[in-house]
């Protein structure tokens, strides 16, 4: 399964969501389907995308959420998913891709080769572990229709949802996104103040 | 427990009084009344946090969502944040209100407490993070709201250090 599939999936999908993502490929391929003001683009601080959502959620309770995380990020803020868990928004959900390598920091290579893998390639299941954490629902899909099936489920429905989806460790054909980081900053929470009195 | 219950409420009413909705959090002995009473109160968003980093995320959320938020930590606590205030609040100008109790300076009585407390101007000074002391119950409210201020115009991270005198009752 590719991510880029993922993303074309559930895209139209996103339109009146608040999209927080992690930094690098899948930053860049949800850029490459159509930036819109309703996606942040987290390019550094690994693991607080879902942290940042968090925020969100609790603050705009009538506001879907969607963070669209990646393994090595979840790995670096395990404890966020415990504090996510205890939260429980019911206006978010947890999309985590799982192409076991840390492949947008220099763990992967063309062709899909991983030489820094992440413990995900090892056996962690991360949807076991949000479950564990707390997370009222979590599960792994290995398939597209599955992905998209539960996501759009989880993005429709009313309950803190975590979906992890594992992907091919394939590089974006472009890490280019002519949008900065500042520009995506200020645009953001313009977006999310002025568009529809959600609070 | 001799941690002033009044000088506490004292900094709960100042945050308050500047519009924070959202507070997230780590216990540690000094913010024990701050925490509880931000629990009690149902108009406070409190958010327990499993490590403080997490907290700049969440603030950087509620500014998006137009809420103002502060996090309370300790010394160890915003050492263990510099990532995600780097990150984060400083990457993207995002403004952030950190209460920090001050452990380890002068009165301390725990050797463990000794280390961090060093090192927190420095950081912060490093980091060109304005930052200011909260000694006397009088400048409670004053300088927090000038903190909020400076934090909202300046879109950055501002500290507030909470001193053992304002913090701290001796038993008699």
């Amino acid at each position: 399964m590719k991510r880029i599939d993922c993303l074309k999936a559930i895209y139209p999908r996103l339109d009146d969501c608040a999209v927080v993502t992690i930094m690098g490929a899948v930053a860049a391929e949800l850029y490459s389907l159509g930036h819109r003001a309703n996606f942040f683009y987290l390019e550094h601080a690994m693991g607080l995308a879902s942290s940042i959502g968090l925020g969100i959620a609790l603050c705009q309770p009538n506001r879907k959420v969607v963070v669209i995380d990646g393994d090595g990020s979840v790995l670096m803020n395990l404890g966020g998913l415990t504090t996510m868990a205890r939260s429980r928004p019911k206006n978010l959900v947890h999309v985590i891709f799982d192409n076991e390598t840390l492949l947008s920091v220099g763990g992967g290579a063309p062709g899909g080769y991983k030489w820094f893998t992440t413990a995900t390639s090892t056996g962690t299941d991360l949807a076991a572990i949000a479950k564990a954490a707390g997370y009222p629902r979590a599960q792994l899909v290995r398939e597209l229709q599955d992905f998209e099936e539960a996501a759009l489920d989880a993005i429709n429905g009313d309950e803190l949802n975590c979906i992890v989806a594992k992907v091919e460790a394939e590089m974006p054909k472009s890490f280019l996104m002519d949008v900065h980081m500042l520009e995506n900053r200020f645009e953001f929470p313009r977006w999310l103040q002025t568009k529809g009195g959600m609070n | 427990m001799p941690v002033s219950v009044a000088n506490s409420q004292l900094v709960y009413d100042a945050m308050k009084g500047v519009g924070v909705k959202l507070v997230s959090a780590l216990p540690e002995t000094w913010l024990v009344h701050l925490i509880r009473i931000a629990d009690d109160d149902p108009e406070m968003t409190l958010v327990r946090l499993a490590k403080e980093e997490e907290g700049v995320g969440v603030s950087a959320g509620a500014h998006f969502a137009a809420v103002k938020s502060a996090m309370l930590l300790q010394n160890h606590g915003f050492l263990q944040a510099i990532n995600g205030i780097i990150g984060v609040s400083l990457l993207y100008k995002i403004p952030l209100l950190m209460l920090i109790t001050d452990r380890g300076s002068f009165g301390e009585k725990d050797p463990w407490q000794t280390e961090g407390g060093k090192y927190t101007r420095p950081v912060l000074d490093a980091l060109h993070i304005a930052h200011d002391d909260l000694s006397r119950p009088e400048d409670v409210e004053p300088k927090i709201a000038k903190a909020m201020t400076l934090a909202q115009s300046s879109l950055s991270p501002v500290a507030l250090l909470l001193q053992r005198d304002l913090m701290w009752e001796e038993p008699k």
